[in-house]
C-alpha cells in the first residue's frame, strides 16, 4: 500500500459475482449435458472460482472431477522476475488423456498464463478438448487466446490492475479496477 | 480445496556451498518446493520447462556415477542442457589449474557449475570467480549440502517433522563430508544429533550439541529415531584408524542382533549409498521396510530440482557479514 490513497473504483459487487458464476454454471451444464468434464482451477483464485462453480453445478451433476493447475514451472518470464515463484504444485487426480477439461482462472488478460496452463496440461497427457472459463476479461491480449465462459467482460488500460477479491482468501468479495497499487 | 495465499518468497542466491550459510527458512523453503517436483515423477511427461535454455555442468574432479547422475536427472527434469566432465577427460591433467578450467566453461557461457572436488574450498574460490550458480556436489571433507537436503527431505517425507527428533549418526564422521552436512542441517531443523563411531574417527572439537557414546548399544539406549550410517570410504582412508573391516562390522556396524532390535523398535535407517555390504549394515536392512536408502535416491533428484530452481546465476550473493545482519 503506497501513501497516495490509490483510486480504486468497484467493478462487480458481492451479487455481482454470484450472478456471474451462476451464469457460467448453467451454460457449463447446457452445453456438457452428456460426458463428464473436469474443472482445473489454475492458482490461486482460479481454484477459487472452480470450486464456486463445482459447488453449483454438482447439484445437478456427480461425474465432475477436479484439479488444480500451478503453472509457475511453465511461465515464460522467470528469468525477468526479481525473486522465484514459489511452487505449490499442480494437482490432477484424474486421467488427462480423453478428457474434457474446462480451465478456471479469475482475470484473462495477456493470455500468456493461460499459454503456460496449456503446455502444463499436455505434459500430463493428450485431452480430448479444453475450454477456458474466466470471471473477467479486461483485454490487452499478448497471445491469440479467448475464452468460452465469461462473466464481465471490459476495456482496460495496461496501467491499471484488475483485482479481484474472493471471501475465501481476501476477506472480502468484489472486483476492483485500481491505479497506483498492486496486491 | 482452498489455497493459501502465495507464502512470502524466500530470496533466491547465486550459489550453494554449504548448509552452515543457509537459514533454517530457506532449509525449510527448499524442502517445501522439492515436494511438487517429486510429484511430477508420476506424470506421463517427468519434465518442466523452467530451466529452458539454460547450461549445467557437471564438474566433477573426483569420481562420481550416483550423485552425477542425480544431478543430470534433475537438470533435465527442468529442461536444462548438461554437459559432464570428468577430471579424467579434461585438460587438468595436462596441467591446466582449475580456475583455469573453470575460465574455459565460462566462455562457454554455462549457466549453472556443479562441482565435487578433492579439496575442500575449491567450489567457494569457483564461486567469487564465476557468475554462474555453484553448486557444491562434495568438496574434500567440507560439505555436501544437497545430500543432507535430500535427507532432511526424506525424514520429513517419513515423520512429518524434525523438532525434537533424534538422530543417531554412526561411521567415519572425522572424514565425512556427509556427516558435518547432515549434522549440521538437522540442528538447525530442531533435531537432536548424536554421533557415533570408532573413537580414532570422531573429531575432536565436535559442537557442544552432539551427543556422543561409547557403544552401539549405548548410543541406542538414547533411542533414536533415525539412525544415518555412514560409508566407510575404503578408497579414501590411508591410515589405519580401526584394526580391520570384520572388527569394524562388528562393533560399529549395523550387525544381525543389533538389526532385530532396530526393527523391533521401528528406527528408520538411512544411508547416503554405495553401501559396503557386510560392513556398516547387513543384507537384511535393505530389504527393511523402514529403511530409507532406496527413498534417499529417488528424493535427491527432487531435492536437487529444487536446489537449481531456487538459485539464480548472476546475483550477487549475500557475504557472511551481511548474513549475520539479518
Amino acid at each position: 500500500m503506497t501513501n497516495s490513497e490509490p483510486l480504486r473504483t468497484e467493478v462487480l459487487s458481492r451479487k455481482d459475482i454470484d450472478n456471474k458464476i451462476r451464469r457460467i454454471s448453467s451454460e457449463i451444464i447446457e452445453k456438457h449435458s452428456d460426458r463428464p468434464v473436469a474443472f482445473v482451477g489454475i492458482h490461486t483464485r482460479g481454484v477459487i472460482l472452480a470450486q464456486r462453480v463445482f459447488d453449483r453445478v454438482s447439484r445437478h451433476r456427480t461425474d465432475i472431477s477436479q484439479g488444480t493447475l500451478d503453472i509457475a514451472l511453465y511461465r515464460d518470464d522467470l528469468d525477468n522476475l526479481g525473486t522465484i515463484p514459489s511452487i505449490r504444485g499442480s494437482d490432477l487426480p484424474f486421467s488427462v488423456e480423453g478428457s474434457h477439461i474446462i480451465l478456471f482462472d479469475d482475470v484473462l488478460f495477456t493470455g500468456r498464463t493461460i499459454r503456460a496452463a496449456l503446455d502444463e496440461l499436455m505434459d500430463y497427457g493428450r485431452p480430448a478438448r479444453i475450454e477456458l472459463a474466466v470471471l473477467v476479461d479486461r483485454g490487452n491480449r499478448e497471445v491469440p487466446i479467448c475464452p468460452d465462459y465469461l462473466g464481465h467482460g471490459m476495456n482496460t488500460s495496461k496501467a491499471e490492475h484488475v483485482l479481484v477479491c474472493f471471501d475465501e482468501i481476501d476477506g472480502k468479495e468484489g472486483v476492483y479496477t485500481v491505479i497506483g497499487e498492486t496486491r | 480445496m482452498i489455497t493459501e495465499p502465495n507464502p512470502s518468497p524466500v530470496h533466491s542466491r547465486k550459489d550453494l556451498l554449504d548448509i552452515e550459510s543457509l537459514s533454517a527458512e530457506e532449509i525449510n523453503h527448499l524442502l517445501e518446493t522439492a515436494k511438487p517436483f517429486k510429484e511430477l515423477f508420476t506424470r506421463s511427461v517427468k519434465k518442466v520447462p523452467a530451466l529452458r535454455g539454460k547450461t549445467v555442468l557437471n564438474l566433477f574432479f573426483e569420481p562420481s556415477t550416483r550423485t552425477r547422475a542425480s544431478f543430470e536427472i534433475a537438470a533435465k527434469r527442468l529442461s536444462a542442457d548438461v554437459t559432464n566432465l570428468a577430471v579424467s577427460q579434461s585438460s587438468v591433467v595436462k596441467g591446466e589449474s582449475v580456475l583455469d578450467t573453470v575460465d574455459t566453461m565460462q566462455s562457454m557461457k554455462v549457466d549453472y557449475l556443479v562441482v565435487r572436488h578433492g579439496a575442500a574450498g575449491i567450489p567457494n574460490q569457483i564461486a567469487k570467480h564465476s557468475p554462474a550458480s555453484v553448486i557444491n556436489a562434495g568438496d574434500g571433507n567440507h560439505a555436501h549440502p544437497t545430500q543432507a537436503l535430500l535427507d532432511a527431505f526424506t525424514i520429513k517425507e517419513a515423520m512429518g517433522d524434525f523438532s525434537g527428533r533424534k538422530i543417531l549418526i554412526a561411521g567415519d564422521i572425522l572424514h565425512s563430508r556427509v556427516a558435518r552436512s547432515v549434522s549440521i542441517c538437522a540442528n538447525k531443523l530442531g533435531m537432536e544429533v548424536g554421533i557415533f563411531g570408532p573413537p580414532t574417527l570422531i573429531p575432536h572439537g565436535h559442537p557442544d550439541y552432539f551427543h556422543t557414546f561409547n557403544s552401539f548399544e549405548h548410543a541406542l539406549e538414547w533411542e533414536p529415531e533415525v539412525i544415518y550410517l555412514l560409508r566407510l570410504q575404503l578408497e579414501r582412508q590411508s591410515a589405519h584408524f580401526f584394526p580391520s573391516l570384520r572388527e569394524y562390522h562388528q562393533v560399529f556396524g549395523m550387525t544381525r542382533e543389533r538389526f532385530e532390535l532396530v526393527s523391533r523398535k521401528g528406527i528408520y535407517i538411512m544411508h547416503p549409498g554405495p553401501v559396503n555390504r557386510g560392513v556398516e549394515l547387513t543384507d537384511e536392512v535393505l530389504t527393511y521396510d523402514r529403511s530409507l536408502i532406496n527413498r534417499q535416491v529417488e528424493n535427491g533428484i527432487a531435492a536437487r530440482m529444487a536446489v537449481l530452481y531456487w538459485l539464480q546465476p548472476g546475483i550477487p550473493s549475500p557475504t557472511i557479514e551481511e548474513k549475520a545482519e539479518t
